[in-house]
């Protein structure tokens, strides 16, 4: 470094801000040079006449008074009605009431195609191993009984053949974890297979219509019975009969 | 009603804040160079710190809350004397060579407090708070850099500067 250099970091050396490197090649040159150690002198004496005339003010105690007061007032205006335990007693409420309500509507959407699903492979499969019917008659009248000790519940049994809705039989099937009716009708080679259950709620719904996988579903709710119909039967026609079932 | 205890938040403050209001006054006193706008500066920065307490994560609390008391002096400052932002010390004016004097009498000259006081307060606001900080609290570079938001390097020309200054004022009082 050279004079000019050293002069300009007098001050930080003044003030103990150098490292040690710095201090060394500094307290070389002021041995050599008048001029910086002159300055040097001077920074330290007014350093001196600053910290023994004790210039500093310190804070009246009526300004402390007032501080402690008004910080009191803030305290008191910011966190009555927001204290840490009403934010989180009503955080914790919000966030109960949204976990249950998005934990039953999971649940009723997942169990709705679980079931859709469920009907679904339940027609394939009673076309597919000739199981279509348990007691294969058009006469409602011999289905209807024919289910007598085999379910907890009597179904409604009707056949719309005057409506092109010949009555082909009945079965017992299994449909998200209950035995349940299984009645199947006949449009020109078309089979429709109709599930029902007892409904786990108590009102009514009127049918509604789903396709999955190439095949129409109605599902509907009445008088305390579910219903699912399902068909590769064109949905004008199922209409039709579906207008028929939950007259 | 949830209430358990009287506002930890405010005795947590008192313990960690508190305890440098004399070196918040001071700073405020020196850049306001009144009382009056001195308390009201610091009774401003403290509820500022108090709201703004738990966005405070460091450990430093002295130098958080002296850059609040300065930031809300400055504002102050602009706002009651907006010429005073504007003064610049006139280095021509006190020439720039300080007189080479024994470094005895410009310590004699400057014995009383109240004339230390007045010579700090005829340097330029910036110069004020790195003299205040750095010679009456005792504040590193890196500290009074923090404090101003300024970087270092910046502090230390400002602090020879001031010194400069300083250095003649005392030395043309009589």
């Amino acid at each position: 470094m050279n004079h000019h250099e050293i002069r300009e970091l007098l001050h930080a050396y003044a003030d103990d801000e150098l490292d040690l490197v710095n201090v060394r090649e500094i307290e070389q040159h002021l041995r050599a040079c008048d001029e910086c150690r002159r300055i040097e002198e001077q920074i330290r004496a007014l350093r001196h006449a600053l910290n023994n005339d004790a210039p500093a003010y310190r804070a009246p105690a009526r300004l402390r008074r007032n501080i402690r007061a008004a910080l009191r007032r803030e305290a008191k205006a910011t966190e009555r009605n927001f204290s840490p335990w009403f934010v989180f007693a009503t955080g914790a409420a919000f966030a109960l009431i949204l976990f249950v309500f998005v934990f039953f509507q999971t649940n009723r959407a997942s169990r709705g195609n679980a079931i859709v699903d469920q009907v679904v492979d339940n027609h394939v499969r009673s076309l597919l191993a000739t199981h279509l019917v348990d007691v294969a008659s058009s006469d409602q009248h011999t289905v209807k009984p024919w289910f007598d000790g085999k379910v907890d519940f009597a179904p409604d049994v009707h056949d719309f053949a005057m409506s092109g809705f010949p009555l082909f039989g009945g079965r017992l099937d299994y449909l998200d974890g209950k035995t349940v009716v299984a009645l199947v009708y006949q449009r020109n080679k078309h089979p429709i297979n109709v599930f029902i259950m007892p409904a786990t709620g108590s009102s009514d719904s009127s049918p509604a219509l789903s396709n999955r996988r190439g095949y129409n579903l109605f599902h509907w709710t009445r008088r305390g019975m579910e219903y699912w119909a399902i068909s590769n039967l064109n949905e004008a026609e199922l209409r039709q009969f579906i207008a028929l079932l939950a007259r | 009603m949830f209430r358990l205890t009287e506002s930890p938040r405010l005795s947590e403050f008192e313990r960690k804040v508190l305890p440098h209001l004399d070196a918040a006054y001071n700073l405020a006193r020196f850049l306001m160079r009144n009382e009056q706008d001195a308390e009201d500066a610091v009774q401003e920065a403290s509820l500022r710190a108090f709201r703004f307490f738990d966005s405070f994560r460091g450990e430093n609390s002295r130098g958080w809350f002296l850059s609040i008391v300065r930031n809300t002096s400055f504002t102050l400052m602009k706002k009651r004397d907006p010429e005073e932002m504007n003064v610049v010390f006139d280095e021509e004016l006190h020439s720039g060579q300080v007189p080479m004097m024994d470094a005895g009498i410009a310590l004699d000259r400057a014995q009383d407090r109240q004339t230390v006081r007045a010579a700090i307060e005829q340097l330029p606001p910036e110069f004020r708070e790195a003299i205040t900080l750095r010679e009456l609290e005792g504040a590193s570079y890196k500290e009074i850099a923090d404090i101003a938001g300024v970087p270092i390097g910046t502090v230390m020309s400002r602090l020879a500067r001031a010194r400069r200054q300083l250095q003649l004022i005392l030395s043309q009082t009589k």
